[in-house]
């Protein structure tokens, strides 16, 4: 998995790039849980993410978990069609703040 | 594509690590194109295999992150039926305690189980043969 952030009028924007699976959530964590805990807005850019399983949803459920609790505004972009497949499984499309 | 009067099967083990869950994905899909199963159902049964796979990983051999056992993983296919067979060497699976959480109560984790029963038509636990201790089998019926 690769990464790259960038910033623009107060958001922050994380860009991943891969397939995100168990072997790799502390890796997607530890890029994630930072930028939310420095209170910034965060944009999470998936259009490039092309696999995600259960362990990839759960960082999703914390990630936004953690940015309600800093009172920060996380919002989920350019989902790719196979990602937003899992997610509707999963019925989070409307719980996500999907854009 | 029908696959009436077709019938094949392959097999491969893993390591149990989650390290080897991209190959378990890369051995699925390959076998998949070989059934030329179009690519949304591909990537469901995919995500299906991997996700049982993934529950060997993290609970059959919980707390044994070191293991040496390879898991085995075997995709064949009858007429249109799919049958995907799991065998490992790790802690007896108990029935009862295979469950997903309840999708609405939204948290981390305990979707996998609710995965897998999404995508397939079934789930068996069957007793493991010597030298197995547990086999999975997932069956679905491939349409038309």
């Amino acid at each position: 998995m690769t990464y790259k952030i960038t910033e623009e009028d107060n958001i922050s924007t994380i860009f991943l790039d891969g397939e995100i699976d168990m072997d790799k959530t502390d890796e997607v964590k530890g890029v994630i849980f930072p930028v939310i805990d420095s209170g910034k807005n965060v944009a999470l850019n998936l259009s490039n993410v092309q696999y995600m399983d259960s362990s990839g949803i759960s960082v999703l459920i914390e990630s936004h978990q953690k940015a309600l609790e800093k009172g920060t505004k996380l919002v989920i972009k350019d989902v790719s069609k196979s990602v937003l497949k899992v997610i509707m499984m999963a019925k989070l499309e409307q719980i996500l703040n999907l854009e | 594509m029908s696959l009436e009067n077709f019938s094949h099967s392959e097999k491969k083990d893993f390591l149990v690590s989650s390290a080897s869950l991209k190959d378990v994905r890369a051995f699925s899909r390959d076998v998949f194109e070989k059934f030329k199963i179009d690519e949304d159902l591909r990537e469901e049964l995919v995500l299906a295999i991997a996700e049982a796979a993934q529950n060997i990983v993290k609970h059959a051999y919980k707390d044994m992150p070191d293991t040496q056992d390879k898991m085995v993983v075997r995709i064949s296919c009858s007429d249109d039926v799919l049958e995907i067979s799991f065998f490992d060497k790790g802690k007896p699976v108990e029935k009862s305690e295979v469950k997903h959480r309840a999708i609405d109560d939204i948290k981390p984790g305990g979707l996998g189980t609710f995965f897998i029963q999404q995508i397939m038509d079934s789930i068996n636990f069957e007793p493991g043969k010597e030298p197995w201790i547990n086999n999975l089998v997932l069956t679905k019926k491939l349409k038309n």
